[in-house]
């Protein structure tokens, strides 16, 4: 509260420099694989942040977010590409896509608005393979999806016209696909964040909060429980569709697989590590559990074939291994996530005097 | 005197359970009504189809000179009924005024649209939800406790925010359940100024209490439920008089 302006202008040019260089500094130090890491983990970001509407505001726990994200993806995959022949552009399909999964998310809420806790997780988990089954299914009699195999030849996004998936010349600077893509994916996160804290600190964040804190005094208070909750959904799930729709033009390919349970999971885990209902702690959870899984798949082989001069356990299960020891760890030490708000960690901590 | 809430034959089974059998009494504008009985006389099933919490089989209300809706809590709400809990409800892990500003939710109108651009309307607005917020944690008095989260405060304090937060929402009757449970005297008796000074503001108060002295003694009216159904409705001197009361509920001894 007490920043003085010229500091605010200060950080922000400097996190402004920093996004900016950081691909420049990532793919020239460790390659343009790792850059795409990064676009990825933009992207995953983006998803904690719309589950963090409905799981850390409202306190509505979803098992099934990922479903959104398929939404929007297989939206823009059949919207744009050989599949039917249609070629919308990107700033037509990525709103639709926010739209439609709003709409999905209204759809998903509707019946589930007496439901909380574990009986929701149930409903919603079952929800996010509904959508997943009948992508892999809905290629006969009709083929819609293609099922199993998928969407290929997505078209890529185009920015006035110039598409992203193509290496730019400006100025002399050489940007790659990848940078291109990264530079778009952080204006929108950016966007999304925006909208994110707005709308915390506002009259429908406040009531979010409250049906999280006590649904039944929240009622009792005039707030209208009903569509203030469907409105959390709509708001997390449009969200999702537009990193979906960001997802196929980036991928270029989407099929059924990319939407499994797992990746569900995942999201909610980085909601949850990395601080429920506190937006910074949920932009560094996606971030963390985007680029570390990544490293390790990366860095375990090499490291073990240093230390034991051969490959004793696969990387892949390694992985997992490492990342269940990391969140029994942060869930023992830190159980209200690695960067909480202030609130919650004392929330979580005994009542001080 | 006008009257505020007539309500007409009010029924409510639990399944074999009568909790209300077509209750029905006025409450008069201005006035501290007090609604008593034994424990499971039907008082908290009264206020939570009252407001909206739980339906009611027969009967309805007129509150304010029209038909109250009591299908959900937040019209009952809106028509300008507040109440507060039994056991206490607050928002635990939202600061004291962030309570008191839910209970603007009711009386102020941004939206999605209006909270992401944060235009002038809404700022306004907001510095208007805050304003009033920390003015009513003042009135309740506890404005030093504005930033503490709701669960820190003290039992009183905490009914004292329940309080303030009922009054956000502008009601024309507020409705306390057992508001003095669990106080000490000192506690009660500074409840007992706060509910006389919401009285002086013009407010209707409808109160349920254990505490017979405090009714007695702060009650303009007092109805006496016994098993679900009304048996006096009455001024405090004739209540205690009554035979039917001394007998259900004040244990045959006059207090």
């Amino acid at each position: 509260m007490s920043v003085p302006k010229r500091n605010v202008r200060l950080g922000i040019a400097l996190i402004a420099v920093v996004l900016s260089a950081l691909p420049f500094a990532v793919g020239l130090g460790m390659g343009n694989a790792w850059v795409r890491v990064l676009d990825f983990a933009l992207l995953y970001i983006m998803l904690a942040l719309g589950l963090n509407i409905v799981v850390g505001f409202a306190g509505l726990l979803d098992l099934g977010y990922i479903a959104f994200y398929a939404i929007g993806a297989y939206l823009y995959a059949l919207l744009a590409s050989p599949h039917f022949g249609l070629h919308w552009p990107a700033w037509a399909v990525l709103p639709l896509g926010a739209l439609v999964a709003g709409l999905f998310g209204i759809l998903l809420g509707a019946p589930t608005l007496r439901l909380r806790g574990d009986y929701l997780a149930i409903v919603t988990l079952g929800f996010g393979e509904i959508i997943r089954i009948f992508l892999n299914n809905l290629n006969s009699p009709v083929n819609i999806t293609n099922g199993p195999q998928g969407i290929a030849r997505i078209d890529p996004i185009r920015v006035f016209g110039v598409p992203l998936s193509k290496p730019l010349e400006i100025f002399g600077v050489h940007l790659p696909g990848v940078y291109l893509y990264y530079y778009l994916f952080v204006l929108l996160a950016l966007g999304i964040i925006f909208v994110t804290v707005r709308l915390e600190d506002s009259r429908i964040g406040r009531a979010w909060v409250a049906i999280r804190e006590d649904e039944i005094a929240a009622k009792a208070c005039g707030i209208n429980t009903r569509n203030v909750k469907l409105l959390a959904f709509a708001m997390g799930a449009s969200f999702g569709g537009v990193a979906g729709g960001l997802f196929a033009g980036f991928q270029e390919f989407v099929s059924p697989e990319s939407f499994s349970l797992m990746e569900s999971v995942m999201v909610l885990c980085m909601v949850v590590l990395g601080g429920m209902g506190h937006v910074p702690g949920v932009v560094l959870g996606g971030l963390l559990l985007a680029v570390l899984p990544e490293a390790l798949r990366h860095g375990a082989g090499p490291v073990q074939q240093m230390l034991f001069g051969r490959v004793l356990l696969d990387p892949e299960s390694l992985r997992i291994l490492l990342f269940g020891l990391a969140l029994i760890l942060v869930m023992q030490y830190r159980p209200a996530g690695l960067w909480p708000s202030a609130t919650r960690r004392r929330e979580f901590s005994k009542p001080g005097p | 005197m006008s009257v505020l809430l007539e309500a007409t034959g009010i029924s409510k089974r639990f399944g074999g359970v009568e909790a209300l059998k077509e209750v029905s009494l006025t409450i008069e504008q201005g006035e501290i009504y007090g609604l008593i009985g034994p424990n499971g006389a039907g008082k908290t099933t009264f206020f939570n189809v009252l407001t909206g919490l739980s339906g009611a089989d027969s009967g309805h209300f007129h509150f304010a000179g029209r038909p109250l809706d009591i299908s959900a809590p937040h019209l009952v709400a809106a028509a300008g009924i507040a109440r507060t809990f039994q056991n206490i409800r607050l928002f635990a892990n939202m600061s004291a005024l962030e309570n008191v500003m839910v209970g603007r939710h009711l009386r102020t109108r941004a939206g999605v649209v209006g909270a992401v651009l944060r235009n002038a309307a809404t700022r306004s607005e907001e510095a208007g939800i805050a304003r009033r917020a920390l003015e009513l944690l003042h009135y309740v008095g506890i404005s030093e406790r504005g930033n503490d989260l709701a669960r820190h405060l003290s039992y009183g304090d905490q009914r004292r925010l329940e309080i303030a937060r009922a009054l956000a929402t502008e009601p024309k009757l507020l409705a306390l359940d057992e508001p003095a449970a669990g106080m000490n005297a000192t506690e009660t008796g500074a409840l007992r100024q706060l509910i006389e000074g919401l009285r002086g503001d013009g407010l209707t108060v409808l109160l349920i209490e254990h505490d017979v002295k405090l009714v007695m003694g702060l009650c303009d009216r007092v109805a006496v439920l016994d098993y679900g159904e009304k048996i006096i409705e009455d001024v405090p001197a004739k209540v205690r008089r009554d035979p039917k009361v001394i007998e259900a509920y004040l244990g045959g001894t006059v207090v």
